[in-house]
């Protein structure tokens, strides 16, 4: 691709999402040539922050149009369900392999999401003093690996940047990490490796298996397979094309999720042939991908990755790997286990959902059981992404339940909340332990108490978060939990009563962590001299934290106005193909009770809303 | 008739086939040849010998490459494109029939060169081989890769024998570069007596293989094979078949350094100077493969064209004899080279085993490419290109190695694993170049590495997907995944010593800096391995053009 082409892209979201996504990559280029002397480490930080904090402002402008005026072509439109800043240059034209990428109500709070623990977490990362320049280099190539996750449209796009994650986190981990970094980070490597070569498969297994000559126009221009630029001859040309390679038997295949995911659902979709050992191939490729996104999620029994990776990172670095990367496995899934594999995603619902149960329950024990302050919230971790797993499993829009879907759109709702509250708790769970932990450096649970008295403005934020992570009403972590529990108790009554259960386990966990942490009469642990009131740096990016743990508690809809929108429809798509899968006539009354749900459904969300207006 | 007349005719149907139609297309290797001997007159004449020859060397290859991009650019016309009829027409047989000229032949000669450009060059930075050595390694250097591009271009079972022997005893000899060293010696006997065994066992095969089919050219005893194929092996003639077709995969695995015939390779590779590591494993390893092709092809498949369906049909058998053989080797080759890679504290030790895990990836490409033929001739044509591609990305991979290997050993007067311990203290440039390198070799995006792994796995899901030998590929699909798994230990083994460890105490001198010769040498390797890895539709292009031979 020369200059030339680049520069008359008329798309007018390619600026904006390719500045979000590549900046932090350029920076960290510029950052390895020698230009800022060795013993300038400040330097380099400033340089770091200011780049995602850039990073950060750009992808504000683009996802919250209200404070910069909207108007501005490549903004982001809240409300409407579809893909928008869809930006479509060809990559290698050899495999149909696109640089493309897009945003909707799902991806666009992740990428802020993403983009906002950046700022955060680089602030958090000025007491690091080993190897400054590196780590920096690495925590940006992180950051636009996460960033490109999130807005790829392209399946071997969205694989690339999976993997370039990878390298990175394992050197802040093996470098920068603990006294066991080394074990930690092979382990965080192979197990995510092992993962993404499932996935690879996955992916080719459905790039072969794809025809989008099957699709029709409409479908072939809303998927972007043929640009929507293209006018008159031009996009006749270009779908005449298609058509005409598929009648004269010669498929043309697609790494293009948005195509894949029209293929899945369609009538006959090729995906839903029996490939091997009886099993379909949208079967197999489903359960790969899951299997490659419930390691990064992660699920009880491929979560033991995860405590140790968190222990031994960087403070920083555990923010991020909690609050942004654990989100990317929940992302895959619903971007696109579901809407390509929709057979396999009916059929194995009870396995995400028992996943989901399962490492709900057990992370909660296992949280329980910790002496180690930063392994329980890691479990603590474990046990909330399984309720994403549940949120997200919980297919009730069957034939027992007349294909009513708002109940299933109530638990994805739920899930998609819960990633984006857990990445605000989490995150601030991982940065107040190291608070306390650059103080006093160690994080034995018996050995702490009475930092209340020491550390009052601390603790009171710390005390504040936690109780956003168990979920208490008026915080961030209820939302999530309730929506999904609800919603599963239409699934299954088990699962309802098991989630519902587990919230009285994470109230306990938590509780006993702060009552043996910030309770008590006197701190009698080593280096009791050493605690120190919080810095500013620290109370500037404490404060953020706590502040949106309460803003999303009272005002939900917030959240909701970007994602459901988007999750509704695809919801409700799903539904709509899962009653034309079963091939059962629509009750009558079903279709006249959904707006009336739908209603019901939007008043339950808005309930939530204490103080803040719509 | 008249005798005479007849020899006439004869010789003048000869010298026109020599002289007319093959000889322009062997302007590669006469340039080579060219340059051997003027490589050993210039050492008779005292005045000459002040000239290095390693630049008459590199002056010869220049020639030679340039021809071989001239080779391509006749055979272009509408390659680009997808269209396969016009490139057929570019398959021509020289020196009547034992040698194929084709688009693989083109692409295989044209890496040659390239890689014997950048190696030349490499060698001249690292100083191996000293200017005494320079005539003789040079010569031997250049009479290997004569060999080679003859093993590309193999039409006929004697050529292959004569290629492979060309291509190795030069090397038996480089191998024994190091003259004071034991270890050197002793790798070079081995070598050369594992060379000569292999080389017994395939010529044994390839009597056998003649005698049952009455010819050596390749094309006909694919026709041969097709016909007998329909009265299903008379008596013991399916036997002796087997048995001359593994006798002479015998020959190949040697080359390939394929398990269980890879014995020869970590020794001769830790043996050996580096520099010559690099042209084994990258030189020879190409040409390997481009013969493993044209083998493959040559006896599993006939020419394109509705006249050759029924004789495509009737070679199925032999195709499945083909690729079984294939895939099993590549699943063994590939799953051994990298458990063995574990163990290994040296640096040479550890590429060695590497090159033969990486053996087995080309395999598999190899493996399904003939799986596919006769099923889908664009499956076929990608799965070659796969092949190609990776040749292509591995040049620059390997050779990137091995610099690093030999320019390391230079500065800080090792090859152990060890002694590279904390190098990113003092040499961050170097330790991120072989991180690229290193993680290229797993295969992780955004590099070319992956590309590679990624084209050559996709093919084999092609496989697959087609029903073409699927249980064969779907092993191997699932034997290539693993492997990239347990591969990523000792790669990032050599990345863990680099970053993590504490430098030893006893370090004395530094490894060279990032802005130097050496270091920019490195840095000309490593940049590609990252520009192929993001804009690979050029190479691929190539690769394609490439297949375009199978088809």
């Amino acid at each position: 691709m020369g200059i030339a082409p680049i520069l008359a892209v008329t798309q007018p979201a390619f600026w904006p999402l390719t500045l979000i996504l590549f900046l932090p990559a350029i920076v960290a280029g510029i950052l390895a040539l020698p230009l800022i002397p060795r013993g300038k480490d400040d330097s380099i930080r400033w340089v770091g922050l200011a780049t995602t904090i850039v990073v950060f402002v750009l992808s504000l402008w683009m996802a919250v149009p209200a404070i910069f005026g909207t108007g501005s072509a490549g903004q982001f439109t809240v409300g409407e369900a579809g893909m928008q800043a869809v930006v479509d240059q060809p990559w290698i034209p050899a495999f149909n392999i696109n640089y493309l990428l897009g945003v909707d109500g799902i991806s666009m709070p992740l990428v802020l999401l993403t983009t906002f623990l950046s700022v955060l977490a680089a602030a958090a990362s000025w007491p690091i003093e080993k190897h400054v320049r590196p780590y920096w280099i690495l925590f940006l190539l992180l950051e636009t690996g996460m960033i490109g996750v999130f807005v790829s449209l392209d399946f071997f796009l969205f694989y690339v940047f999976w993997e370039v994650m990878l390298l990175p986190m394992y050197f802040l981990i093996g470098i920068w990490g603990g006294p066991r970094r080394e074990y930690a980070a092979i382990k965080f490597f192979l197990y995510t490796l092992a993962g993404s070569v499932l996935m690879l498969l996955a992916i080719l297994m459905l790039y072969f298996a794809s025809d989008v000559g099957t699709l029709s126009d409409e479908q072939l221009i809303a998927s972007h397979v043929v640009s929507p630029v293209l006018e008159g001859a031009e996009r006749t040309a270009a779908l005449t094309a298609i058509h005409s390679a598929h009648d004269a038997g010669k498929p043309v295949h697609t790494f293009n999720i948005l195509a894949l995911a029209a293929i899945g659902q369609s009538q006959n979709s090729p995906f839903a042939a029996t490939s091997f050992w009886g099993m379909t191939l949208e079967s197999w490729a489903f359960l790969l991908l899951l299997i490659g996104f419930v390691i990064k999620v992660p699920v009880v029994p491929v979560h033991t990755w995860l405590p140790d990776a968190h222990v031994e990172a960087p403070t920083p670095i555990s923010m991020i790997l909690a609050g942004v990367l654990l989100k990317l496995g929940g992302y895959g899934i619903i971007r696109i286990c579901y809407p390509i594999c929709p057979g396999a995603g009916l059929s194995f619902a009870w396995l995400v959902c028992g996943l989901g149960v399962v490492s709900m329950v057990y992370g909660a024990f296992a949280a329980l059981a910790q002496k180690d302050f930063k392994r329980m919230v890691a479990y603590s971790s474990v046990s909330h992404m399984g309720y994403v797993m549940l949120g997200l499993g919980v297919w009730s829009a069957v034939d027992g339940h007349g294909y009513q879907w708002d109940a299933w759109a109530q638990g994805v709702n739920g899930a998609m909340f819960q990633m984006l509250a857990h990445g605000i708790s989490s995150a601030g769970m991982f940065f107040m332990v190291g608070v306390l932990y650059d103080r006093v450096h160690h994080r034995n649970l018996e050995e702490f108490g009475g930092i209340f008295n020491r550390m009052p403005l601390y603790a009171s934020l710390a005390v504040a978060i936690f109780f956003a992570g168990l979920g208490l009403p008026g915080m961030c972590g209820f939302i999530g939990e309730v929506l999904v529990t609800l919603s599963s108790w239409n699934y299954s009554r088990l699962l309802a009563v098991c989630s519902a259960f587990t919230v009285i386990l994470t109230a306990a966990y938590i509780l006993w962590a702060i009552q043996r942490v910030y309770l008590g009469a006197e701190y009698k642990g080593p280096h009791g001299d050493h605690l120190t009131p919080m810095t500013r740096r620290e109370l500037a990016i404490a404060v953020p934290l706590v502040v949106l743990a309460v803003v999303f508690g009272v005002a939900p809809q917030l959240i909701f106005n970007y994602v459901t929108p988007t999750v509704n429809r695809q919801v409700e798509t799903l539904a709509e193909w899962t009653r034309g899968h079963d091939g059962a006539s629509a009750p009558a009354g079903a279709a006249a009770s959904t707006d009336p749900e739908k209603a019901e459904f939007q008043a339950a969300i808005d309930s939530f809303s204490v103080g803040g207006g719509r | 008739m008249n005798p005479d007349r007849n020899l006439g005719a004869l010789l003048n149907g000869t010298l026109h086939d020599t002289l007319v139609v093959s000889l322009p297309h062997f302007r590669p290797e006469l340039c080579l040849a060219a340059t051997i001997v003027l490589l050993l007159l210039c050492r008779m004449v005292p005045l000459l010998r002040l000239v290095d020859s390693g630049f008459i060397a590199l002056g010869g290859v220049l020639f030679s490459l340039f021809f071989a991009w001239d080779d391509i650019l006749s055979l272009r016309a509408g390659a680009w494109s997808s269209s396969i009829g016009d490139l057929l027409a570019g398959r021509q047989e020289l020196f009547g029939g034992l040698l194929a000229f084709d688009s693989l032949t083109a692409y295989i000669r044209l890496l040659l060169a390239g890689f014997l450009v950048l190696f030349i060059l490499f060698t001249k930075v690292s100083g191996i081989p000293d200017r005494e050595d320079g005539a003789d390694f040079y010569t031997l250097v250049l009479g290997a890769t004569l060999g080679m591009c003859l093993m590309a271009s193999a039409n006929h079972l004697l050529m292959v024998f004569m290629a492979v022997e060309m291509a190795s005893v030069p090397s038996y000899a480089l191998a024994g570069l190091l003259k004071g060293r034991k270890a050197s010696s002793e790798a070079a006997l081995k070598y050369a007596v594992y060379g000569a065994g292999a080389a017994g066992v395939m010529l044994y095969g390839l009597s056998l293989l003649a005698g049952v089919l009455g010819t050596c050219h390749l094309p006909t005893m694919a026709r041969e094979l097709a016909a007998l194929d329909a009265m299903w092996m008379p008596g013991g003639t399916g036997l002796a078949l087997a048995i001359g077709g593994l006798m002479v995969a015998v020959g190949l695995a040697f080359k390939l350094s394929a398990v269980p015939f890879h014995f020869w390779c970590p020794d001769v590779f830790a043996g050996a100077a580096a520099e010559v590591g690099a042209f084994l494993s990258v030189a020879s390893k190409a040409a390997a493969v481009a013969l493993l092709l044209r083998v493959a092809f040559g006896l599993g498949t006939t020419g394109p064209g509705p006249e050759h369906v029924a004789q495509m049909a009737s070679l199925g058998e032999t195709r499945h004899f083909i690729v079984g053989g294939i895939a099993l080797l590549a699943a063994l080759t590939c799953t051994l080279g990298n458990l063995a890679a574990y163990g290994q504290t040296n640096m040479k030790r550890l590429l060695a085993y590497s090159t033969i895990a990486h053996a087995g990836y080309l395999m598999m490409g190899v493996a399904a490419a003939v799986a596919l033929a006769g099923r889908d001739a664009e499956a076929t044509r990608s799965a070659v290109a796969a092949v190609c591609f990776y040749l292509g990305t591995y040049v620059f991979m390997n050779l990137a190695a091995f610099a690093i290997v030999a320019l390391l050993r230079n500065s800080l007067r090792s090859e152990e694993i060890a002694s590279y311990a904390g190098l990113i203290r003092s040499n961050p440039g170097i330790v991120v170049a072989t991180g690229v390198v290193l993680v290229s070799l797993i295969g992780l995006p955004p590099l070319a590495g992956f590309v590679s792994k990624f084209l050559v796995f996709s093919s084999v899901m092609e496989a697959v997907m087609l029903g073409a030998e699927r249980p064969l590929m779907l092993v191997l699909l699932v034997v290539g995944g693993a492997n990239t798994v347990i591969s990523l230990f000792y790669y990032l083994r050599v990345l863990k010593v680099m970053t993590f460890d504490p430098p030893p105490a006893d370090r004395t001198a530094d490894a060279f800096p990032l802005v130097s010769i050496p270091g920019a040498l490195v840095t000309a390797l490593v940049v590609p391995v990252v520009s192929l890895g993001i804009f690979w539709s050029g190479l691929y292009a190539f690769a394609r053009f490439a297949g375009a031979f199978a088809s």
